[in-house]
């Protein structure tokens, strides 16, 4: 018996999110019984994958999976769950895994928990707890069949890192009989080594029409650098083009929890803190005292984003200066 | 071109949730009840633009009891052609999915869309399901969908950038934000919506996989603390000792 997490990777590189994912599956390897077991495709450098939990690591070189083809994909991560016995397959519940974890449950008639926000608890049935009603309220699942799926939200857990490192196995699978299902033309990313993607990023500065145009960002990405956090916008700033779309925060757009987020002149509309409210501390910056963010927030600054964010930065540089 | 758009009916965005029953159930008392947005504004508008340019239909499809119609009706006033109630109790997305799918799999459609996700269970489980269950392609989280004869082109959002897929034959794909304009039915559309054909099919048996045991809220956020705006070198001090997030 063992659990069986699913490495995505980037240019061969295992994401961030992924690591979370494996110390996830050890933590639940610990309470079911049995290894963590990594399974990653046309992957490089994943002994390090031993740091986070896993006990070994299974790489599958394979044209067949150069381009992301959920049907291919999903036929393989299943063969592998298979060929190690796995009671339990752990996604991170990002783009691709949204693409893989609901069809290797249904292919598989294993039960699913996606969004999954807790480790399993396994006193009187194996159950999980995720997010509902856009983190307004949380449940908690019981998984009734023998095999499991659940797929994570990045940034729930604390990973602790150990010196380990896992051995590397090649895997061959047979994925003769399955064709390809479609063709994907472009791929279109910014460049590997910048901030992390939203998602799975700790650090998000956030800022909305209160900036009044896109000339304004610049002390916004003068912050997002100073901290190392990514930056993010609010609805009316992506569909003005003002910020590009994949970083629109909310509802809508993409769901974070990030350690803290900071927003500069976004008021808080319900579909924007839809998209936000599991950050674990909210910043909000608004001259408008009556901003329903600040109802929200952790902190609050009630004064006008221009003065503000200029002092603000340069106190977090001279805090990065003597803090390392 | 025959296009099947699932729907869900979900809480309004603004509904108070609360539950009920020893929290094992939605509190419904007084809550409005929509189409899911993503189901409606991006699945549905875009289906019916495709038709209005290439011909062909929109059957919206909802797993649900009777109480739904008003909702189903709904999607019908905006434009859709005719609805499919299966007449069953959505107890989790497998159970959803397959229903679906079991009415799906003979009645020969090219594309079968749903929303990324619904605003209440948030799992974006249903599309990927009705794909794997039907040996179809899928494409998650689209937000541009074009057809051109049997190919169709979607663009997908990841992480940081997008992706352009390329699909021949029929497709399983999830709606989001940018395929369409959100539509508001005009006077004609709800009273054509009427007569329009609603066709309860019964459901078939389902295995459960998961069930929710328990429903909780999470406790209220501490009042915000605020910061002197001449002074913010004070909230840095504050997310280093206090917050410990920096």
């Amino acid at each position: 018996m063992s659990v069986l997490v699913f490495v995505d990777t980037v240019d061969g590189k295992v994401k961030k999110s992924s690591l979370e994912a494996v110390y996830y599956g050890k933590k639940t390897a610990e309470l079911v019984g049995g290894e963590c077991v990594a399974l990653a495709f046309n992957g490089s450098d994943l002994e390090s994958l031993g740091n986070v939990g896993a006990s070994k690591v299974l790489n599958v070189a394979d044209e067949k999976l150069k381009q992301f083809d959920p049907s291919v994909y999903t036929e393989a991560i299943k063969q592998a769950a298979n060929s190690v016995g796995a009671k339990v397959v752990v996604f991170v519940q990002d783009s691709t895994g949204k693409s893989l974890a609901a069809r290797l449950s249904a292919k598989s008639k294993a039960g699913l928990v996606s969004g999954a926000t807790t480790l399993p608890t396994v006193d009187g049935g194996f159950k999980v707890k995720k997010n509902v009603f856009s983190g307004k309220a949380w449940a908690e699942y019981e998984i009734h069949t023998d095999e499991k799926v659940i797929s994570i939200m990045a940034n729930s857990l604390q990973v602790e890192k150990s010196d380990a490192t896992a051995p590397v196995e090649g895997l061959s699978l047979d994925l003769g009989g399955v064709n390809a299902s479609l063709t994907v033309k472009e791929v279109s990313k910014a460049a590997a080594g910048g901030a992390a993607p939203l998602p799975e990023a700790e650090l998000v500065v956030s800022a909305g029409r209160g900036l009044k145009g896109p000339e304004n960002w610049g002390m916004v990405e003068e912050m997002a650098e100073i901290l190392g956090a990514t930056t993010a916008c609010s609805r009316p700033v992506a569909d003005s083009d003002w910020r590009p779309h994949h970083e629109h925060v909310g509802q809508t757009g993409v769901a974070i929890r990030p350690n803290l987020y900071i927003a500069i002149g976004i008021s808080g509309a319900i579909q924007h803190l839809a998209g936000v409210n599991q950050s674990k501390v909210i910043v909000v910056i608004n001259k408008d005292p009556e901003a329903p963010f600040f109802k929200a927030a952790d902190y609050g600054i009630v004064g006008d984003a221009f003065e503000v964010v200029p002092k603000l930065n340069e106190a977090f540089r001279k805090f990065k200066e003597s803090n390392g | 071109m025959k296009i099947l758009v699932c729907i869900s009916k979900v809480p309004d965005t603004t509904s108070k949730i609360a539950f009920t029953d020893g929290n094992t159930k939605f509190d419904e008392t007084n809550v409005q009840f929509i189409v899911n947005p993503y189901d409606e504004w991006y699945a549905l508008v875009r289906a019916l633009e495709i038709t209005e340019q290439g011909g062909g239909s929109v059957t919206v499809v909802n797993v649900g009891p009777a109480a739904n119609e008003p909702t189903i009706r709904k999607a019908l006033a905006i434009g859709a052609h005719e609805a499919v109630r299966i007449d069953g109790e959505p107890g989790e997305a497998f159970y959803v999915a397959t229903q679906i799918a079991e009415y799906a799999k003979d009645k020969g459609f090219d594309v079968i869309l749903t929303g990324k996700e619904t605003i209440n269970f948030n799992g974006a489980e249903v599309g990927g399901m009705i794909a794997g269950l039907l040996d179809l392609p899928y494409i998650s989280l689209a937000s541009d969908l074009q057809v051109n004869g049997s190919t169709a082109t979607l663009k997908r959002v990841i992480e940081g950038g997008y992706e352009m897929v390329e699909v021949n034959g029929p497709f399983v794909a999830s709606a989001q934000k940018g395929m369409a304009e959100a539509r508001i039915p005009n006077m004609r559309g709800i009273m054509a919506a009427r007569t329009k054909p609603l066709n309860v099919v019964p459901a078939v048996p389902v295995d459960t996989l998961t069930s929710v045991k328990v429903f909780g809220t999470p406790p209220p956020k501490s009042d915000v603390k605020y910061i002197d705006a001449e002074n913010p070198g004070q909230l840095v001090e504050l997310l280093h000792t206090e917050a410990k997030v920096i």
